[in-house]
């Protein structure tokens, strides 16, 4: 009998605790700066294009081939009248969210850092009624950070805290 | 006369089968019981439902790709994976790990532990016949430390974290704060769990002596860890064979005396003060700046042909990784010994001759998780 009541003293002291829940559609967690959801693209705010050259580094390092990378001339470029110093940008891009497995590798290897893992809820929250609408293509992967509603975090591999 | 009324009392065997949608079994696993009325008298397990092939997979892919994949054989305690087979890349390639990472592995490796035993408690607690209170608690606890680990390292199961040659990125500033202040969390769930379970009459009625295996049985079955453990046998990986730090530790090797299930469970709740232990002596011991890297680490890394098998000591005991190398960038071929499926071989041993309940029982005290055993 000694037993089993200490085991519901137990339960009982949990009535004076705080409850560690949350009302979550209602309330969300405020995510670290390091949460990993799924990848975006990053827009140069200076010259007003995106970073990405479609290089296809990340689509050759990416292990669940999830990416598809199309690249063109940049009409932009200096050498016909433009602003940028990209000779070449990406024209297609597409994600499909439904394979991509949040590894990072595809940041990590990014020599433009023109990728990010999405570090929002919005990243989180893609629950979708078709498998479709889980591949993103160029205009939705560049939307948020065009916004200016993403405050990204690129590691570098390797770094240390100083 | 005697043979007639005996053919009277006599009874048919049934077939049941459980799984593999079923809540009981922890993942999707399939066992047929052969019942004499409420007894068993033969188990089939069927195992393959989550085969997806990670094995096969990260051969075709380059060391750093494999990390993904690695994690997903062992989605409760992904680092203790990861650690098994970074380590074995390390080997193959002679890599140094730079020592500030090597207890940072320790340390997010124990939190794992921790985290994936809690995991346990809660759902033996179900599997015993208590209603939500206990898998409440488990969760409970372990949230805080998966908190934790997503501020590490982005991800809340797959980490992705380990490195061959050390880690990906840096800990956060607070990191020893934010370890301490987990640890006090789990210092109380531990107590929670202690106080709700193993002097608690009706569970000890329920767990003593259900199950049984004997040292000798469970060594040949190659059972390892806490279910091990629990027939007598010390053997723990981070004691007998210390990689990482664990030889500049201190700690105990938990052993049980009866081989039943409540011993199994009983070891496990020891083990988790041992681990809090361990990472107390691990944050006391860690340097606070230093690298986490070898200085030159090449862009793709490739190893010299050779072979390495290297072990390490996970939740669910021994987790090994095989793996040969021809000198490229990938393994030549991949093999992992998980824990799981060598101690499922046990399944029929200690659940022949006890009632149907108890195989539920016998079953959830070998911290089953499937995704371990079909990889």
């Amino acid at each position: 009998m000694k037993g089993i009541a200490k085991s519901l003293l137990t339960t009982l002291s949990t009535f004076s605790r705080k409850p560690v829940t949350r009302d979550y559609p209602n309330v969300h967690k405020t995510l670290p700066e390091r949460d990993r959801a799924f990848p975006l693209l990053l827009w140069d705010q200076e010259i007003d294009e995106p970073f990405c050259t479609g290089c296809h580094a990340c689509e050759r390092a990416c292990p669940v081939e999830c990416m598809t990378v199309l690249m063109k001339d940049n009409p932009n470029h200096k050498s016909v009248g433009g602003t940028s110093s990209r000779r070449k940008i990406i024209d297609k891009f597409w994600i499909d969210y439904a394979r991509c497995m949040r590894c990072n590798i595809c940041v990590e290897v990014c020599n433009f850092d023109a990728i990010a893992m999405n570090n929002t809820w919005t990243g989180h929250e893609t629950s979708v009624h078709d498998r479709k609408d889980l591949v993103m293509d160029l205009q939705m992967l560049l939307s948020q950070s065009h916004a200016g509603a993403i405050k990204e975090w690129v590691p570098v591999i390797g770094q240390t805290n100083e | 006369m005697v043979t007639e009324r005996a053919r009277e009392f006599d009874t048919q065997d049934l077939l049941i089968n459980v799984g593999p949608q079923h809540p009981s079994t922890h993942g999707v696993f399939r066992m047929v019981l052969e019942i004499d009325g409420e007894l068993v008298k033969d188990v089939i397990p069927y195992i393959g439902y989550l085969h997806r092939g990670a094995e096969k997979l990260c051969e075709t892919m380059d060391y750093r790709q494999g990390i993904g994949f690695m994690d997903r054989t062992e989605y409760l305690a992904a680092f203790n994976a990861e650690l098994s087979y970074v380590m074995a890349v390390e080997a193959l390639a002679g890599l140094e790990v730079p020592e500030r990472a090597q207890w940072i592995r320790m340390i997010l490796c124990e939190l794992n532990r921790i985290s994936s035993h809690f995991m346990f408690m809660g759902a033996f607690g179900v599997d015993t016949g208590v209603m939500g209170t206990p898998f409440i608690y488990g969760w409970r606890e372990r949230e805080g430390i998966i908190d934790l680990f997503e501020e590490i390292s982005g991800d809340r199961m797959m980490y992705a974290y380990f490195r061959p040659g050390g880690l990906a990125w840096d800990v956060t500033t607070n990191f020893k704060a934010r370890v301490r202040e987990v640890l006090k969390s789990i210092t109380q769930g531990i107590k929670d769990f202690d106080g709700l379970f193993t002097e608690n009459e009706i569970f000890v009625a329920r767990t003593k002596g259900v199950g049984y295996i004997s040292a000798e049985d469970a060594i040949d079955y190659g059972m390892s860890g806490p279910s091990l453990r629990a027939s007598g046998v010390p053997m723990d990986v981070r004691k007998d064979e210390p990689y990482l730090k664990y030889s500049e530790i201190d700690f105990k090797v938990i052993t049980g005396e009866h081989g039943d299930v409540f011993d199994r469970y009983h070891c496990r709740l020891q083990e988790l003060r041992e681990s809090v232990k361990i990472i107390e002596q691990c944050l006391a011991k860690m340097p606070d700046t230093g690298p986490i890297m070898p200085e030159k680490m090449p862009r793709m890394l490739r190893t010299p042909p050779g072979e390495v098998y290297l072990r390490t000591e996970a939740p669910r005991g021994e987790y090994g990784v095989y793996l040969v190398s021809n000198g490229g960038n990938r393994p030549y071929r991949l093999k992992v010994r998980s824990a799981c499926l060598s101690n499922l071989q046990a399944l029929k041993q200690m659940s022949v001759g006890q009632y149907v309940a108890d195989a539920i029982l016998v079953l959830g005290s070998i911290d089953i998780v499937l995704s371990e055993v079909d990889r």
